[in-house]
C-alpha cells in the first residue's frame, strides 16, 4: 500500500515499452470513446453496450479456445453482438428485454468456453475486468486500425447519424435512411466495445463508452462541445487510471471507473448550478419579452 | 397554366384489404396552400409520406416538381431536397444534448455525408437567418427539451424553411398548441408562402386556425373525398355524404364548425364499408 503514490516507481514503469504499448492502445479507446459516447448516450444505448461487452467475452473466450488471437475474438463477438441487438431490438419497448435475453445466453456460453479453456486462468480473469498491461504490438495493431477505421467510417456519416438519433422523424422524411444508420452504429459501437473490454474488461466498459459522455451532456446542451468533453472525460479517466495503477500494480479498471464517476458526478453538481441560473435568466428574458409585446 | 407543383393522378393506396383512397385526382399549382383534413386513419399523413417517397402508391402516379428537380440537380447528398417537413409538437423525445440551432442547422444539411466543416460560415448565417425570421433568437440557443411546446414549434418551421423548400408539408403542426401560438406557427407559414412562394399542404383535424389562408380542401373519410374551395366542401351535404351519416356544419363568427361525425364515425368500425371510395 505504501508504494501507492510512488512518483518514482512511477516514472520508472512508464519509461517500459509495454507500458507505453498501453497508453497508446488506451487514448486511442478514448478518443473512440468519446467520439461515439454522445451519440451512445442520445440513442440511449447503454445498455446495448453492456449487452455487446458480455458477448465480445464470448467471443474472445471461443478465441482462446481456438487458439486464435483474443482481440479478433472480442471484436468478432461485439460486432455480430451489435448487429443481432440492432436487428432484433427494433422498437424501443421491446429493446431492454431483447438485450437481456442476449446477453445472458452469451455469457452463458462465454463461462462454458472458459471451462473448457485448460490453462491461464490470469488470462480468464482478464476479460472481465481488463488486461491493458498486457497489449503488444500486435494488439496495438489492431486498436490503431479499428480506432482509425471507427472514426473515418464516424466523419462520414456523423451528420446524418446525429439527424437520425435526435429526431428521428424529420430526418427520415429529408431522406437520412434511418434504418441503415442504426445497424452502422451499431457495428462502430460494436468494435469500440470490443476494444474497451481488452482494457477495462466486460464489467466495465460502460464506464469508458457511456460515463464520459454522460458526463458531458450534463455540462453542454451542444453535441459538438459534448463530444470535446466526452473525448477529454474519456482521456482522463483512462490514461489517469493507467498511470495511478501503476505503481501499486492494482487493476486498471478500479482507477479507470473512480476517475470516470468522479468527473460524473461533478458534472452534476455543476449543471444543477447552471439549470438553476439559467431558470432565472429564462424567466427574465420570458417577463421582458411580454412586457415589449404589451408596450407594441 | 403553369406546371403543377404535385400532380396525383388515378393515386391509389390500400394496406392489404382495406382502401386508405383510391381514384385520387389532384394538381396542386406553386404556392398553393392545401388543406388535408379527415378523421384519425383516413390517410392524411400517408399521403405525405407518399409525398416524401417513403410510401409507394398501389397504383396511379406521384410527381412533385420540387423532387424531380432536386434528384436531377444536385448530387453530394441525399434525396429528397425542395421538401420541408413539419411533425406535430411532441412526436419526438428531444435529448438534452440538443438546441434550437443544432436542430435548424440538421433541417439545412442533415442529410448530407461528411462532417461539413467547408461552408460552416455559410451554414452559421443562413441559420441564423431561419431563426430570425420565426423570432426564435432569445431561446435558440438553450435545450430542445426545455422549451415550451410553441417555443419548439416555431424552430420547427425555422428547421422546414432554412433549406427554403419549394413544398412545405406540415402534418398536424398546430396540435397540442394553445391558441396564441397555433396563430403564431400558421402565420409564420403563411408568411412564407406569400413571400416565397412556397407551396403548403397542411394536415389537421381543425381547419379554423388557418381557415383565412386556405385555397382547397382535400377531405378525406373512410376511402371517400372531396376537392374543392372551402365553401364548397365544408358544407353539411358535403361532409354528410362523406361521413355517411348526418353532420352540420355551422358557421359561427367567421368560423367552421363540424358537429356529429367525430362521435358518430369511427375508422375501425366494422360497420363501414371500406372498399366505398368515390369514382
Amino acid at each position: 500500500m505504501k508504494d501507492f503514490f510512488n512518483i518514482e516507481l512511477t516514472l520508472r514503469l512508464l519509461g517500459l515499452d509495454f507500458v507505453q504499448n498501453a497508453l497508446l492502445a488506451a487514448a486511442v479507446l478514448g478518443v473512440v470513446a468519446g467520439a461515439l459516447g454522445p451519440l451512445i448516450v442520445m440513442r440511449r444505448m447503454a445498455f446495448a453496450v453492456h449487452g455487446t461487452a458480455e458477448l465480445a467475452f464470448t467471443g474472445a473466450a471461443a478465441a482462446l479456445l481456438l487458439g486464435m488471437s483474443v482481440a479478433y475474438g472480442a471484436l468478432a463477438g461485439a460486432v455480430v453482438a451489435a448487429l443481432l441487438l440492432a436487428l432484433l431490438g427494433g422498437k424501443e419497448r421491446e429493446r431492454d428485454s431483447v438485450i437481456g435475453a442476449v446477453l445472458s445466453f452469451g455469457l452463458g456460453v462465454g463461462v462454458l468456453l472458459l471451462w473448457l479453456y485448460p490453462s491461464r486462468a490470469q488470462n480468464k480473469f482478464g476479460l472481465l475486468v481488463g488486461q491493458i498491461i498486457t497489449v503488444d504490438s500486435a494488439n496495438l495493431m489492431v486498436f490503431l486500425v479499428s480506432g482509425a477505421v471507427v472514426l473515418g467510417v464516424l466523419a462520414v456519416v456523423y451528420r446524418p447519424l446525429l439527424f437520425a438519433s435526435v429526431d428521428p422523424v424529420v430526418a427520415a422524411a429529408r431522406g437520412v435512411p434511418v434504418k441503415l444508420v442504426t445497424p452502422l452504429f451499431a457495428v462502430l459501437m460494436g468494435i469500440a466495445t470490443a476494444l474497451g473490454v481488452q482494457t477495462v474488461g466486460v464489467l466495465l466498459v460502460i464506464a469508458l463508452l457511456v460515463t464520459p459522455a454522460a458526463a458531458a451532456c450534463r455540462v453542454t446542451a451542444s453535441p459538438l462541445r459534448a463530444t470535446v468533453l466526452a473525448v477529454i472525460f474519456a482521456e482522463t479517466a483512462v490514461l489517469g487510471g493507467i498511470v495511478l495503477s501503476l505503481a501499486p500494480g492494482a487493476p486498471v479498471s478500479a482507477f479507470v471507473t473512480t476517475i470516470a464517476f468522479t468527473i460524473y458526478a461533478v458534472c452534476r453538481v455543476i449543471e444543477r448550478r447552471r439549470l438553476s441560473t439559467t431558470r432565472t435568466s429564462a424567466r427574465v428574458t420570458t417577463e421582458t419579452a411580454t412586457a415589449t409585446e404589451a408596450h407594441r | 397554366m403553369t406546371e403543377p407543383a404535385i400532380q396525383l393522378r388515378d393515386a391509389s393506396l390500400s394496406f392489404g384489404p382495406r382502401a386508405l383512397w383510391s381514384g385520387l385526382n389532384l394538381d396542386i399549382a406553386p404556392g398553393e396552400f392545401l388543406a388535408v383534413l379527415g378523421p384519425n386513419g383516413s390517410g392524411k399523413s400517408t399521403l405525405l409520406s407518399v409525398l416524401l417517397g417513403q410510401q409507394r402508391l398501389s397504383s396511379g402516379t406521384v410527381r412533385v416538381a420540387a423532387r424531380d428537380a432536386a434528384v436531377r440537380g444536385v448530387r453530394g447528398g441525399l434525396a429528397p431536397r425542395g421538401m420541408g417537413y413539419i411533425p406535430q409538437q411532441g412526436v419526438v423525445d428531444f435529448p438534452h444534448t440538443l438546441r434550437g440551432i443544432d436542430l435548424v442547422g440538421l433541417g439545412l444539411d442533415g442529410h448530407r455525408w461528411g462532417l461539413g466543416f467547408r461552408g460552416a460560415a455559410e451554414r452559421r448565417r443562413r441559420v441564423a437567418e431561419a431563426i430570425e425570421a420565426v423570432g426564435a433568437e432569445s431561446f435558440a440557443h438553450r435545450p430542445l427539451a426545455l422549451l415550451s411546446g410553441g417555443e419548439q414549434q416555431r424552430l420547427r418551421v425555422a428547421q422546414a424553411l432554412v433549406g427554403e423548400p419549394a413544398v412545405l408539408l406540415c402534418d398536424e403542426p398546430l396540435l397540442s398548441l394553445d391558441h396564441v401560438n397555433q396563430r403564431a406557427v400558421s402565420d409564420l407559414i403563411e408568411r412564407r408562402r406569400t413571400e416565397a412562394g412556397t407551396t403548403v399542404l397542411f394536415v389537421t383535424h381543425e381547419i379554423n386556425p388557418i381557415l383565412s389562408y386556405v385555397d382547397r380542401v382535400l377531405y378525406l373519410v373512410d376511402g371517400r373525398f372531396s376537392i374543392g374551395s372551402t365553401e364548397e366542401v365544408m358544407t353539411s351535404d358535403t361532409l354528410s355524404t362523406l361521413y355517411r351519416t348526418d353532420v352540420d356544419v355551422v358557421r359561427i363568427g367567421g368560423q367552421i364548425h363540424v358537429t356529429g361525425p367525430h362521435s358518430a364515425v369511427c375508422e375501425d368500425d366494422p360497420h363501414h364499408p371500406h372498399s366505398g371510395a368515390r369514382p
